[in-house]
């Protein structure tokens, strides 16, 4: 075995292993525990892997829940584990920053069908003893939803202060409001929609079948087979990456800049700075991500479409919420255009909701969520500032 | 857009809350809500008027078409969202508020008439202030100066200025006729920002008055 091949399953033992003794705190829900999916299953036992930044005040009344997107985890404020890497909104969450842990306990929870140490397809089937790949029940946002609540009733948390997240996490804000609409204060649904777009869906599609194209994938049997379906993984992830940009920073990034040459090669090795970076995004994205759970987490996406268990009225949805909601968007997101926070504001307009929403000018597109935006961290800040006031919290030390 | 500012000396509330800065207009506004009621602001700029009624204990709303207004809104922690007074009304149910607010902003929307009757649909009552086209000083300048008026209060140029449906009092009076609207209250300022008489005739009010606030309600 080649020194990178050794490196690489070294990588791969290293996650699998991460799927089922995460480095995190774990909360197990055994048999008398049941978790009911929409799919019309109980998956039973099942755990929840999160970490938490901050205190629980004595009221209990200062939590805030973070949701994670579609390739992020638990690891919002703290080191990956995985990959020695600070955490995925360490820009937004800590001290003094605007979920300000000083003021906040703040939770991330690895999601249901997530590969962190929460319950997914490349956790164990107690039924086989080997992973449950395909054999997974396929999940939904609410099914997410459902699990994190059970994962709050465990903490003793009646009601959160805050639900926050973007992308896929901000569909979960929307599910937390519009399900359990009495425990939750604020909610900050981030670069979203209350439904996966025919386009969306289209892209996850893609990115589904570079998967299943690759011959290691085995039907999802990898784990038990010895294979990893890097390539097709990698393949998906360069082509989401995409969609998670714009042309305009793709350009002020790279422009058609050569990677360490100044001549074209002629062949199809990486030539332009742009592929290089696109490979690299891949790979990287293979050493802590499970594939079978890519396929699960982007269906539960596409399934998504918060108006259909409402009779098709959003409205419906959030009619007489007490919630306060802040919606943002960001005016480059190609993939949650504005308009699509705008349908949010409207339906909860016509509910009658208390809401703001605010469009953040920015060229970096749908993963400008995650970025250094001023704007919007001040806007998330003085939103959270002002919900904490009507909910009684102590001011933040500025 | 008019920005009367009140003298730190004034006798109202608000006032005495160290808001000695606080625009005459909108304390004059802020007056004619029942403390406790629920408000949309239509046009709410940065917030001001919306901050004002906050204090006062009123569930207040805005709505902003400027995006950095918006964003200033919800960085203050206040409920704004980005939308503009002649399209996004619509969205809004029927009685969603008790007052429905439009505060220096009429004669900035393309369709005033189409505004002021979504304003009493969604609301049970409408709060309206504009500057007063009639007001001697633009009377003047217009029959004199041969020009469209430029004054302290509307200091753009008529190829600058966002105001496109200028009005007077006695104008507005109509509109209110022409949509069923009740008149509840009316106050008229002069120059110097101070109500003008109570008993003052209409004619008075349109010569005299720099600007307007009117309460009003649907007619049952």
């Amino acid at each position: 075995m080649s020194e990178t091949q050794l490196t690489a399953n070294r990588d791969l033992s290293d996650r699998v292993s991460e799927s089922e003794h995460p480095r995190s705190p774990v909360a197990q829900f055994g048999a008398d525990r049941p978790l009911r999916l929409d799919a019309g299953i109980e998956l039973s036992p099942f755990q929840i892997a999160y970490q938490t930044y901050g205190n629980l005040n004595k009221d209990r009344s200062n939590a805030v829940l973070i949701c994670h997107a579609l390739t992020g985890d638990q690891h919002a404020a703290n080191v990956h584990p995985l990959t020695g890497k600070p955490g995925w909104w360490e820009i937004m969450i800590g001290p003094g920053q605007p979920i300000d842990t000083d003021r906040y306990f703040v939770i991330c929870a690895n999601v249901l069908g997530g590969c962190m140490g929460t319950t997914g397809p490349a956790s164990i089937n107690p039924k086989t003893g080997t992973s449950w790949g395909l054999e997974f029940p396929v999940i939904t946002i609410r099914d997410m939803v459902r699990a994190q609540a059970m994962l709050i009733d465990h903490l003793g948390i009646d009601m959160l202060f805050a639900v926050a997240g973007g992308s896929m996490g901000g569909m979960q804000v929307l599910q937390w409001a519009a399900t359990y609409p009495d425990r939750v204060f604020a909610a900050l649904p981030v670069a979203c929609a209350t439904r996966h777009s025919a386009q969306n869906i289209a892209f996850h599609e893609v990115g589904r079948q570079a998967v299943m194209a690759d011959p290691e994938w085995r039907h999802g049997r990898y784990q038990v087979e010895g294979t990893n379906p890097r390539r097709g993984l990698a393949v998906a992830r360069m082509g989401a990456h995409i969609t998670y940009l714009s042309d305009a920073a793709l350009h002020r990034k790279f422009g058609r800049k050569f990677q360490d040459r100044t001549n074209p090669t002629f062949s199809f090795d990486a030539d332009f700075e742009v592929e290089s970076y696109l490979r690299h995004q891949g790979s990287s994205f293979v050493e802590r991500f499970d594939a079978n759970s890519y396929l699960y987490l982007t269906r539960a996406m596409d399934y998504f479409d918060l108006a259909s268990d409402y009779d098709g009225v959003l409205a419906s949805a959030f009619k007489g919420t007490k919630t306060r909601f802040c919606v943002t968007s960001f005016t480059s997101d190609w993939l949650f255009p504005t308009s699509e926070s705008r349908d949010i504001v409207h339906a909860l307009n016509a509910g009658g909701a208390r809401v703001s929403f605010a469009e953040i000018v920015t060229d970096k597109g749908h993963d400008a969520f995650l970025l250094d935006e001023p704007e919007f961290h001040a806007i998330v800040r003085g939103f959270l500032q002002s919900a904490g006031a009507a909910r009684g919290l102590a001011p933040s030390r500025d | 857009m008019m920005l009367l500012h009140a003298k730190h000396d004034l006798t109202m509330a608000d006032a005495a809350r160290g808001q000695g800065d606080t625009r005459l207009d909108h304390l004059l506004v802020a007056e004619m809500v029942e403390p406790g009621s629920r408000v949309l602001d239509v046009g709410c700029g940065d917030g001001e008027l919306l901050k004002l009624l906050e204090w006062r204990g009123v569930d207040g709303r805005g709505i902003e078409l400027s995006r950095e207004g918006v964003n200033e809104c919800v960085a203050k922690g206040l409920a704004v969202i980005q939308g503009d007074a002649d399209t996004d009304l619509i969205d809004y149910p029927d009685d969603a508020f008790d007052y429905v607010i439009l505060s220096q902003t009429l004669q900035a929307t393309r369709k005033p008439r189409v505004v002021l009757e979504h304003m009493l649909r969604i609301g049970r009552h409408a709060v309206v202030s504009f500057p007063n086209f009639g007001h001697w000083k633009i009377r003047l300048e217009i029959m004199f100066g041969g020009r469209m008026p430029v004054t302290d209060n509307l200091p753009d140029s008529w190829y600058e200025t966002p105001n496109i449906h200028f009005c007077t009092i006695k104008d507005f009076r109509q509109l209110c006729h022409l949509v069923g609207a009740k008149m509840e209250k009316a106050v008229a300022l002069n120059a110097w920002g101070s109500p003008l008489r109570l008993n003052a005739p209409w004619w008075f009010w349109n010569l005299f008055g720099e600007q307007a606030v009117f309460l009003l309600s649907r007619r049952p």
